[in-house]
């Protein structure tokens, strides 16, 4: 697979240390938010992403990680292309991820993210302290535009959740 | 990117780009906190879709999303009026908000089968996103004509006072009557009959009595708007007229 001096998995790796910088515990593949590598034959290394919400602002800081992630690895010649199709969902972030985020504290968004889960899902939603499932919805609009605000009836503490979507 | 495509994506982009810039006019005002952060999420996520239609507008014609949407005077604005009309109380602005949610998410669901990928695409991020919106406003205005006298009351205002706007919301005209014929803009008539469906169920369940068509405002398509929108181009522009082309 590897054309240049550099292999697909190598870059993946390094590419591990970029962070979503609202949620620093996980990384832009655990997110989903990483779509593509791709080496052309002259070394040149394309990386593909896809916005989590349309006007996330995280996106461009994003990008920017990513590309200076790459050239302190010794790799100068990137670029970022943002793609919005096929539109990112919630479904994507990875186990790991899943489980980073309820250890930060953020409940982890329900599966089946389809349009009817939006809809009509009124989800059990686990507070991410105590998991308790006697939760409530305080705001479908909480402090990044893909968290909704929560809060426990059991321990008291509100809470993010990560929005389905 | 044939003309009429090019004026048709520029008028999604302004709606949503002015009522953003509308909403985002709530920060730091919010009546509670979760309000204030609800609005101003809503106004990111409106922004986020009008970047993306005025990048792609601005593609065909090598202009920036930028030049677009701070280098255009009032009249080259083809936004509906209603998205302009100041945000008064916050039934108003829930008002407001509610009449076009329950437009954009027809039109959005409609436009993630456009013939046109790069719209397609687009829609089909901003169509989970105008869900939330329509639930959002919907449940405020609810919860406004369903509580007290006096939230009520300014409910009834407020759909009094804007329900003149709503009409310039399914207009058709050469531009929108070809895209309809290309297959990339749905049947207006649709998006119509799922706006009446929602504001007639989400009213009823308000208690308030859905007002009476009478005059309705139009223009907006054609860069003819209420004073209200030079204002907004103003403070939105002002920076950018002040120092061209600068950079940080
Ligand atoms: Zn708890």
């Amino acid at each position: 697979m590897s054309t240049g001096p550099h292999t697909r998995d190598r870059i993946i790796t390094i590419l591990e240390s970029v962070k979503d910088p609202e949620i620093p515990v996980i990384s832009v593949r655990e997110l989903g938010v990483l779509r593509d590598v791709g080496l052309a034959a002259d070394g040149k290394v394309a990386v593909t992403i896809t916005p989590t919400y349309t006007g996330c602002p995280a996106m461009d800081v994003m990008a920017a990680d990513i590309k200076q992630a790459l050239r302190e690895a010794g790799i100068t010649k990137v670029e970022v292309k943002q793609v919005l199709s096929p539109a990112w969902t919630t479904d994507w972030i990875t186990e790991e991820g899943r489980n980073k985020l309820k250890a930060y504290g953020i409940a982890p968004p329900p599966h089946t993210a389809d349009i009817r889960a939006l809809k009509g899902c009124a989800p059990v939603v686990e507070c991410p302290r105590c998991g308790s499932g006697n939760t409530a919805m305080l705001s479908a609009f909480g402090s990044t535009a893909c968290k909704a605000l929560w809060k426990c009836n059991d321990c008291l503490e509100p809470f993010d959740q990560f929005k389905c979507l | 990117m044939s003309q009429a495509l090019n004026t048709y994506t520029l008028r999604l982009a302004d709606d949503l780009l002015i009522l953003s810039h509308r909403l985002s006019e709530w920060c730091g005002h919010g009546p509670i906190l979760e309000e204030d952060i609800a609005l101003t999420n809503r106004a990111l996520d409106h922004l986020g879709e009008a970047r993306n239609l005025l990048t792609y507008a601005g593609q065909a014609i090598g202009k920036s999303e930028d030049e677009l949407a701070y280098g255009r005077m009032e009249r080259w604005y083809t936004n509906v009026k209603l998205v302009e009309q100041p945000n008064g109380d916050y039934a108003h602005t829930i008002v407001r908000s509610f009449l076009f949610d329950a437009y954009h998410l027809p039109l959005a669901e409609g436009l993630t089968r456009s013939t046109d990928a790069q719209l397609a695409a687009i829609a089909a991020k901003a169509v989970k996103e105008a869900t939330y919106h329509l639930r959002h406003s919907s449940e405020w205005l609810v919860r406004f004509g369903d509580g007290t006298a006096e939230s009520h009351q300014r409910a009834h205002a407020a759909l009094a006072d804007l329900w003149t706007f709503t009409g310039e919301l399914f207009e058709t005209d050469a531009v929108g009557d070809a895209m309809v014929k290309a297959g990339v803009a749905p049947e207006m008539a649709a998006i119509k009959a799922a706006w009446n469906n929602t504001v007639d169920t989400v009213l009823a369940q308000a208690t308030l009595e859905r007002p009476v068509d009478g005059f309705m405002a139009t223009g907006g398509r054609k860069g003819l708007h209420t004073e209200h929108l030079g204002f907004i181009l103003a403070d939105m522009q002002h920076v950018t007229r002040a120092y061209p082309g600068a950079s940080w």
